[in-house]
This record gives structure tokens, C-alpha cells and sequence, in this order.
């Protein structure tokens, strides 16, 4: 029973003891590593077949009909059907293009989006490694991503192409500011850049003690992803042509999977930096055993809301989303550091900063609003009134 | 200073927001374009010239397909005319189905315009599957009167063709009903959205006396604030009896042209009620017109309608012999489009597709 208590660690404590019997210590630490990639790169792509097929059938239902359901009950041989459709293309390189920069791109954007996976925490003590600079690591990792979108847009040898990828990148870049800002804010509040310890100290997790500061990032995770409200480049009725246009096969498919592999990671990222992780109320201290499922429901709720906002809102214009960035997001990102800081030091006890700072958010937003409300556009508001005077 | 050049871009006839097959050359200079000339023609099938080689009663099917999603206010443009010219009456009960009919017919347009100018905005469709919804369940009864969804054929020179089945009224009552909280759900649920209200405001913006000079009608031009409703200026059919409202917005742009739409369902809605309520028994078609229409005396006339997209008219000139001599339309998609470039100027590639979306074209229409 205390086996099956703490049953993942306790599996790969016991087959490490096991083959310790017969190989050396580095032969050990080598299979043991062996397992543990394959693992996480199982987990990592197998999110894509979970994640296309929920997301379709998800937002199916939103718009009053059922989703796939050909393929196997409940439509869950869909992802097999579409696998080897995307198999069985044809595999062609543009004349004209920078054809190993054309193959590298795919493999530069999978790559990052998958190591990310070796320091999330998917419960206790089961997770790939806990770097202590667990949080730059994974920043580190999504600004590789851009590169390959800059190189994809490059080598297509279309004009069009590498303009979808100039404003993916710039909407890319932008977006990471006000990210990087609010994770600092949680890391100033946690005292470490370590995963796991991150978790550890959301004793009041952190989408409770400081929203706004969630709430930033949430948008500007929206941002990174390329999903609505600001998935201009993979509009199929806009014009510029995205930077994956002249990618056909299996070189495509990897681009389609580094979008939703990148999905799984950064809800993950946020179940770890704000939903506080594998906790919930002291059951994983009872039964770590259920860690890892309490993670994974956190992140499960996460790519619904991902889901739902696609499937809800319309369409953000390039100069609003850059605007949103820099005039709103930032200035936001850093009044919401100040104010961290300042409860951090002034307040001692977890759960008195937790209650100061959440009053403190609440501050804010309404007077956030109140400046929106003075500076906003007056013509909106007259229009307002309009659909207020409206015939019943 | 540096050398720039504008892009020609090609927005090509098969594109997804081009609402048929059009095609559209933009001069961009970054971003916003500068230039822009459309090419139409695509679905050009040559209605105009196919009915003179047929008798004024086969000419209605083809009046079907030249804005396929509203057959039958075409078909009541071309019985109009064709009324005038030969001199038939219409009974009573005929011009109250006409009316329910048509507007009908106008709901289910503005709901396909509501729906499709936010596939435009890029909110995946879901609008589009809300309005459709309920565009199929007028569609039913469009099914259940005259047997076709689509291609009605319903409304000929003198009447209408058959009679409404037993169980249409209560059915329709009952859609109605069910119409006026959906538009109201519709309203709440996409009129004040931030993100709609930040792409739509101030953009693609016609000024009144731009509409007026480029012959605008319809709902484009009563959202640019010009009240000009032909239901209420040629008093046609028996509008008059109904009491509605002609709705006008203000700054004509997009956000006003897709609140105009709103509007106009809401009083759509309103004669439907009462129509329906005070529809008499009698015959629906004119026994008379199946002579009259064999041979008419010469003449010529011109019938015009509100028709959802805006003026819809028939201008038929008759030779004495069994088929038009003449048959010409106006189409009304052709007209609102004339407008694109000034909408246009200045705007980004965004917006022209949103714009686009906002005329409510449909390219049957525009080519015939």
C-alpha cells in the first residue's frame, strides 16, 4: 500500500535499484535518462493527438454540432486519419529556396517546444530534472521558436511568405515582454526560478494572490501561442500568405504539431506558475499517487479556456495587438512588479501577502478601468448608447 | 529619402472572403493600400439575354438565381414589373403571402450578412452557424409552401403559384416568435464585443452624399444615415397597411452597416406579426394573368423593390410577342460595390476584407 502511495516514484525507484544489480552507476544514469526522454517526448506528442482531436470536437459543440465522429466512437481515430493523410503528401521544396534552411526550420521550431517538457513539474516528484533556473530555461526555449519562423518565412523564397513571418515574429516578440514580466513577478514572490519550487511556495496559489498579474499573462500567452483572439497569420481570409505556406508534408505536420505541443506546455506553465501545480487543498500530501492527475485536470482546464476563446471571439488587427503590447500590457506588466515588490517586503507571512496583494490587484483594476474609461474612445461609447436605445 | 514602391496584390477569385468569385487588385504600400480595382464577371451566365428566348412565366426560375440567397424578393421584383406592364391585378391573399414572404426573405439575408461579416473578423464561424440555425428553419417553411429551399419559383406575374399549406401559419406564428428573441440574443451577444467594436468603428467609412451620388441603396445607404426606404417611398405591394419603422445609423461604417442589419430584422420581425395576423381568405393567383402574360401589348415598365441587398428593378420593355423583348436588371450588389475605393482608402488588408463583408455582395447578383 505505501507502494502504491507514491506508485511513480516509487517504479522508477524500484527499477533503478533493479538495474543497478548488474550495470554500473553511468550505465544506470543513462538508461534511466534514455527512459525518461522518451517518456516525456511520448507525453509531449501524444498531447497533439489528444489536443487536435478535443480542440475540434470542443469547439464543434460550441457552434452546435457535433465535431468529428466518423473515425472510431466519439471520433477518436480522427488524429490516426489525419496522421496519415499529412504522411502521404508529397514533400515539395520550393525552386529558388534555401533548401537546408527550408528543412532545419521544422526541426528548430519541434525541438524547444519539446525540450520544455524536461523541467515541468507533472507532479511530485515525477517530472524530467528541476533545473534551479528552472523558468529561464523554458523563456529561453520560446524565443528559439521565433528564429525558426523567421528562417521558415527565409527559405520559402516568397515574398509574401517572409512578410507573414516578419509579423508573426514581431507579434512573437512583442508578447514576450510583458510574459517575462509577469513571471518575474511570480518569481519575486516565490524566491526561486525553480519549477518545483515554485509550486512548493503557492501555499495561496498565485492566480488568487495577484489575478492581474495572471491575467497579463494570460493574454500575452494567447499572443504566443498564434491562437485567437491573435491568430491573424494562420487566417485563412486574410491575404499575406503565413510563413508555413510553402511547406507541404511532413515538414508542415511539424509545424501544426510545435503549435499544439507548444499549447501543452504553456498550460502547463501556467498550472505551474499560478494554478498551484500538483496541489490542491493537501490531497497530494496524502495520496501523492493523484499528483500527477490533479496537474494534468489544472492543465485540462487551462486548454479548454484556449479552446473556448477560439472558438469565441473575432479576429485582433496587427497595429491593435502591437498596440495592446506595448501601450497597454507593459506599463501594466510593470505597475503590477512595483506593487509585488512592495507588498513582498512590506508584508511578512505567506498568508497575509497572499490577502495584501489581492487587495492590492483589486486596486488596481478598478483603477485600470477608470483610466480605460476617461482616455477611451468617445465615439465607442456612442455607440454604445445606441445599442442601449435599441427597439424591443 | 527612400525609393518605395507599392505591391500589387492580387485578392484572387478563389479566396474565402471573396463571397463568390471576385477578384480584387490591390496597390499596397506596406500595409494600407492605395489603390484597388476590381475585376468581376466571374459568374456572369447571361440571365439578361436567356430570357429573351422564354415566356414571361419561365423567366421567374431564372430570377431565382440571381441572388440565390433571396429567390423570392427577386421573383416579386420581376412580377412586379411584369404587372405593371401587362396591367394584372393581384388578388389580396397573394400580396399578404408576397409580404411574408419577402420578409422573410429579409431576415434570412441580414442573418447570412451578420454571419458572414464575422467569418471575416476571423471568429471561426461560429456567428455564421448561430444564424444559420435559424435561416434553416425558415428555410423549412420556404420548403413546405413552394417545395424548394433556395430556388423558389414562387411568386409569378398575377400571384403567387400555390396556396400556403395547412399547417404554414400556426408554424410561421410560432417562428416568429422564436425570430424575435434570437435577434435579440444576437444583438447582446456580438454588438458590443471590444475586439468587434475596435476592428469595425470608424473604418470603411461612406459619407451620405458619396452613398447618394453613387446610386447606394439599401441597408448600406440607410446606415450612412439616408433615410430611403422604397416600401415606404413607392408604397408597392400593400406596405402601406403595416405599421413599421425605416432604421438609419449615423456614421456609415462597418459597425453601422452590420447594426443595420440588426435593426432591420427587428422590424422585419414586426410585420411578419402582424401579416400573419391579419392574412384573409381568397385566391392567390389572378385567373386573368396566365392570358395576359401569354401575349402582352406592347409596352415597357419598370418594377422596383426594397429588396434585402437594396433597390432590386426589372426594367422589362415587351414587343407584343410571347417573350421580353428587353429584360433588364439592376442589380443592387453591382451598385453598393461601385463605392469600394473611397470605403477603402487608407485602410489596411484587413480591413478591405472586413469592409468587403460589410456590403453584403453576393456575385450572382452582381454579374447575373
Amino acid at each position: 500500500m505505501e507502494f502504491v502511495r507514491d506508485l511513480f516514484v516509487n517504479i522508477g525507484a524500484w527499477f533503478s535499484g533493479w538495474l543497478g544489480g548488474f550495470l554500473p552507476a553511468w550505465a544506470v544514469t543513462l538508461i534511466m535518462g534514455l527512459i525518461g526522454v522518451i517518456i516525456l517526448v511520448v507525453i509531449g506528442l501524444s498531447s497533439v493527438l489528444v489536443l487536435t482531436l478535443g480542440e475540434r470536437k470542443v469547439i464543434g459543440r460550441i457552434q452546435d454540432r457535433p465535431g468529428p465522429n466518423r473515425w472510431g466512437p466519439f471520433g477518436i481515430f480522427q488524429p490516426v486519419a489525419d496522421g496519415i493523410k499529412m504522411l502521404t503528401k508529397e514533400d515539395i521544396v520550393p525552386r529558388g529556396a534555401d533548401y537546408w534552411m527550408h528543412l532545419l526550420a521544422p526541426i528548430i521550431i519541434i525541438v524547444p517546444a519539446l525540450l520544455i517538457y524536461a523541467v515541468l513539474p507533472f507532479g511530485a516528484g515525477v517530472r524530467g530534472t528541476d533545473l534551479n533556473i528552472g523558468i529561464l530555461y523554458i523563456v529561453a526555449l520560446g524565443s528559439i521558436g521565433t528564429v525558426a519562423i523567421l528562417m521558415a518565412g527565409w527559405s520559402s523564397n516568397n515574398k509574401y511568405a517572409l512578410l507573414g513571418a516578419f509579423r508573426v515574429v514581431a507579434q512573437l516578440i512583442s508578447y514576450e515582454i510583458p510574459m517575462v514580466l509577469s513571471i518575474v513577478a511570480v518569481v519575486l514572490l516565490s524566491g526561486s526560478m525553480s519549477m518545483v519550487k515554485i509550486v512548493e511556495s503557492q501555499t495561496v496559489p498565485y492566480i488568487v494572490a495577484m489575478p492581474m498579474v495572471f491575467l497579463v499573462y494570460l493574454v500575452s500567452a494567447f499572443a504566443e501561442l498564434y491562437r485567437a483572439p491573435f491568430d491573424m497569420i494562420e487566417a485563412d481570409s486574410e491575404l499575406v500568405a503565413g510563413y508555413f505556406t510553402e511547406y507541404s508534408g511532413m515538414k508542415f505536420v511539424m509545424f501544426f504539431m510545435a503549435e499544439y505541443i507548444n499549447l501543452m506546455a504553456m498550460s502547463a506553465i501556467i498550472t505551474t506558475l499560478f494554478l498551484g501545480g500538483w496541489r490542491f487543498l493537501g490531497v497530494e500530501r496524502l495520496l501523492p499517487l493523484l499528483s500527477p492527475f490533479i496537474f494534468f485536470a489544472k492543465c485540462g482546464a487551462m486548454i479548454f479556456l484556449f479552446w473556448w476563446v477560439r472558438g469565441t471571439f473575432p479576429r485582433i488587427r496587427i497595429d491593435h495587438l502591437l498596440a495592446l503590447a506595448w501601450k497597454f500590457l507593459v506599463p501594466l506588466a510593470l505597475v503590477n512588479l512595483m506593487i509585488v515588490g512592495l507588498v513582498d517586503k512590506l508584508v511578512e507571512g505567506a498568508l497575509l501577502t497572499g490577502v495584501v496583494l489581492l487587495v492590492a490587484n483589486i486596486v488596481e483594476v478598478v483603477i485600470v478601468l477608470a483610466i480605460l474609461s476617461l482616455v477611451g474612445h468617445k465615439t465607442r461609447s456612442k455607440r454604445l448608447q445606441r445599442i442601449t436605445a435599441r427597439p424591443r | 529619402m527612400l525609393k518605395t514602391e507599392t505591391i500589387t496584390l492580387n485578392l484572387g477569385p478563389q479566396h474565402p472572403s471573396t463571397h463568390g468569385v471576385f477578384r480584387l487588385k490591390l496597390q499596397l504600400d506596406g500595409e494600407a493600400v492605395r489603390d484597388l480595382e476590381p475585376v468581376m464577371g466571374y459568374l456572369h451566365r447571361g440571365i439578361e439575354k436567356l430570357s429573351e428566348e422564354r415566356t414571361y412565366v419561365q423567366v421567374v426560375p431564372l430570377t431565382d438565381r440571381l441572388d440565390y440567397v433571396c429567390s423570392m424578393t427577386n421573383n416579386q421584383a420581376y412580377a412586379i414589373a411584369v404587372e405593371k406592364m401587362a396591367g394584372i391585378e393581384v388578388p389580396e391573399r397573394a400580396e399578404y403571402i408576397r409580404v411574408i414572404m419577402a420578409e422573410f426573405t429579409r431576415i434570412i439575408n441580414h442573418l447570412m450578412a451578420v454571419g458572414f461579416l464575422w467569418n471575416e473578423l476571423g471568429a471561426y464561424f461560429t456567428p455564421v452557424v448561430y444564424c444559420f440555425r435559424e435561416r434553416e428553419r425558415v428555410l423549412d417553411l420556404f420548403e413546405m409552401t413552394c417545395g424548394s429551399r433556395m430556388m423558389c419559383n414562387y411568386m409569378r406575374p398575377g400571384g403567387v403559384s400555390v396556396d400556403l399549406p395547412e399547417g404554414f401559419i400556426p408554424q410561421a406564428k410560432k417562428l416568429n416568435d422564436h425570430l424575435k428573441t434570437f435577434v435579440d440574443e444576437l444583438d447582446r451577444l456580438l454588438s458590443e464585443n471590444e475586439i468587434f467594436l475596435s476592428r469595425a468603428v470608424n473604418v470603411g467609412v461612406l459619407p451620405a452624399d458619396v452613398a447618394i451620388n453613387a446610386s447606394i441603396t439599401g441597408p448600406m445607404l440607410r446606415a450612412s444615415g439616408v433615410l430611403y426606404d422604397i416600401r415606404k417611398v413607392d408604397h408597392y405591394s400593400i406596405y402601406d397597411r403595416f405599421d413599421f419603422e425605416v432604421p438609419t445609423c449615423e456614421h456609415g461604417d462597418v459597425w453601422d452597416r452590420y447594426y443595420q442589419h440588426i435593426l432591420e430584422m427587428y422590424q422585419s420581425v414586426r410585420i411578419i406579426d402582424q401579416a400573419l395576423d391579419g392574412i384573409p381568405q381568397g385566391e392567390v393567383m389572378n385567373k386573368a394573368a396566365a392570358k395576359a402574360t401569354r401575349r402582352p401589348p406592347e409596352g415597357e415598365a419598370y418594377g422596383r423593390i426594397e429588396s434585402p441587398k437594396g433597390e432590386l428593378s426589372f426594367y422589362v420593355v415587351s414587343d407584343g410577342s410571347g417573350n421580353p423583348y428587353r429584360l433588364r436588371i439592376r442589380p443592387p450588389s453591382m451598385i453598393n460595390l461601385s463605392a469600394l475605393k473611397e470605403m477603402c482608402q487608407g485602410h489596411k488588408i484587413q480591413d478591405i476584407v472586413i469592409i468587403l463583408g460589410s456590403v453584403n455582395l453576393t456575385m450572382a447578383d452582381l454579374d447575373r
